[in-house]
């Protein structure tokens, strides 16, 4: 494709825009910022590639990398504010979901150590695990609020923090991993999915291209159990003091 | 009264506890006396639900000692003192599910299980029979949710039993119903009990003792009788009414 289709392809912007005007939903203003960052971000990101690609450096890999992981923990940290800490308990998360992916990865030479492979990689997992974070705070907070009678009635009967919150952790890690489990059951039948459909339109063997996506659904099953476990247990405690006191909730949320 | 401070199960020695700047328990000192029912009445936001989270270690106090059966709180595993200090809320809050899954809460959280037998003894202990084991807690009025609440407290075996406002949003029947079954557990156990009611019949009724509260402070203490001639002005407003 070149910039003169991808210029007719504002099209597609157009349209929602002349649709929200028209029916007065209010979006253009979102719609027209979402569309220019995500041309400025995408474009960026293809000309860093290229030099990363080229350079044949692990430091840029790296530098890419991390700067995945603050991205996505600056999105998700807001959803944990009232959570104490919860920056670095994401970027641990983060981190540790990377590491225990591309060692799998690279360990069994799954997929070679070149950056055109670890970076879109890892980007995969960072940002599904950074969606997994959102939805399991999400709920996680919330349960913990509506459920502190339960959780104190535990308390006041001699149960540990860990049993009192029991209820509230499983249910949040249930419901942050059922829509990628649920979502994996239909795959293929409604839609393809998208990195799948992108080697198929630039010429990839079909086969080859439903290799790498079941490679990567697989991955994302790892990356979100792991995500929502991890975070559930770096979190819980964080709403107990040492007399296994259950804390206020901090309300700058 | 004679008891003194020796045979108390429960002493408060100047506690103070504030949430943020408010204070809510205001240099409390005082004592309950070892198995017997002291009622706890005092005007709303006297700080008497406070004084029970205090005492089962929900909440510590700012400064103060509180001693539990001849030992300071803070000597106790938070675990241990909940359940030497048994709380039933008016609340009466209930695990979703069965009659039996909350009745065996106090010992799953050890680790241990409450076999069937003993669940039912529980049951009928506390005016309930054993049809009641397999049923759905949603399935219970007020007065037998309350019940079920008492009777999963007892099955830690409490040395001391905090109830905060039991029988207040109960019917008659079940509200006398409740007042023999705390009488029968402290005759027969001893546990000494400690009853938050703002009814004061049933707390001059029902009480060997009795605390009045107001403004997180200890007004007046001392047999239940003080409440049909309070020596203290505000006490005696209290008593007739004028401040609620």
């Amino acid at each position: 494709m070149n910039f003169l289709g991808l210029a007719l392809s504002l099209i597609f912007v157009l349209i929602p825009i002349v649709l929200s005007r028209t029916l007065n939903l209010g979006l253009e203003r979102d719609t027209i910022i979402a569309t220019v960052r995500s041309i400025i971000q995408l474009l960026a990101v293809g000309y860093i590639l290229t030099f990363v690609f080229g350079s044949d450096n692990y430091i840029y890999i790296i530098l890419m990398i991390a700067l995945m992981i603050v991205a996505a923990t600056q999105n998700a940290r807001k959803k944990g504010a009232t959570i104490q800490g919860i920056t670095w308990k994401l970027i641990g998360t983060f981190i540790f979901v990377e590491i225990l992916t591309q060692a799998i990865l690279l360990g069994f030479h799954i997929i070679p150590a070149t950056a055109q492979y670890i970076i879109p990689i890892s980007g995969m997992v960072v940002g599904n695990s950074m969606v997994l974070s959102i939805l399991f705070l999400n709920r996680f907070t919330a349960e913990v609020e509506t459920r502190q009678d339960e959780t104190e009635l535990i308390l006041s009967l001699g149960g540990t923090p860990k049993q009192a919150v029991q209820t509230s952790l499983i249910t949040s890690i249930k419901a942050s991993l059922i829509p990628t489990i649920e979502s994996q059951k239909t795959i293929g039948l409604v839609q393809l999915p998208g990195m799948m459909s992108g080697q198929i339109i630039a010429g990839a063997d079909p086969v080859q291209a439903v290799q790498f996506q079941l490679l990567i659904l697989f991955l994302l099953l790892t990356t979100a159990a792991v995500t929502s476990i991890m975070l559930g247990f770096l979190s819980y405690p964080t709403l107990f003091n040492k007399q296994m006191q259950m804390l206020k909730i901090r309300e700058d949320s | 009264m004679t008891t003194s401070n020796n045979e108390s199960a429960l002493q408060f020695k100047h506690v103070i506890y504030s949430d943020g700047a408010t204070p809510i328990i205001n240099n409390v000192t005082g004592f309950f006396p070892k198995g017997k029912i002291t009622t706890l009445v005092g005007p709303s936001g006297a700080g008497k639900t406070t004084l029970f989270r205090l005492c089962n270690g929900l909440i510590s106090p700012d400064s103060g000692e509180i001693i539990v059966d001849g030992k300071d709180i803070n000597e106790y595993e938070p675990t241990e003192l909940r359940r030497t200090v048994g709380l039933a809320l008016q609340s009466a809050t209930m695990l979703s599910g069965s009659v039996y899954k909350n009745l065996s809460m106090p010992l799953t959280l050890k680790g241990e299980i409450l076999s069937e037998e003993k669940a039912i003894n529980l049951l009928i202990d506390v005016g309930l029979g054993s049809e009641y084991l397999q049923k759905n807690v949603k399935d219970l009025s007020g007065g037998q949710r309350q019940k079920v609440s008492i009777a999963r407290t007892l099955v830690n075996k409490p040395k001391i039993l905090l109830l905060d406002e039991i029988t207040s949003s109960l019917d008659r029947v079940s509200q006398q119903d409740i007042e023999e079954l705390i009488k029968r557990i402290n005759n027969r156990s001893e546990v000494t009990i400690i009853w938050i009611t703002h009814n004061l019949q049933q707390a001059v009724s029902i009480g060997d003792y009795t605390w009045v509260m107001m403004s997180g402070k200890l007004i007046e203490s001392g047999e239940s009788s003080l409440l049909n001639n309070p020596q203290n002005k505000s006490v005696k407003r209290f008593v007739q009414g004028e401040i609620e």
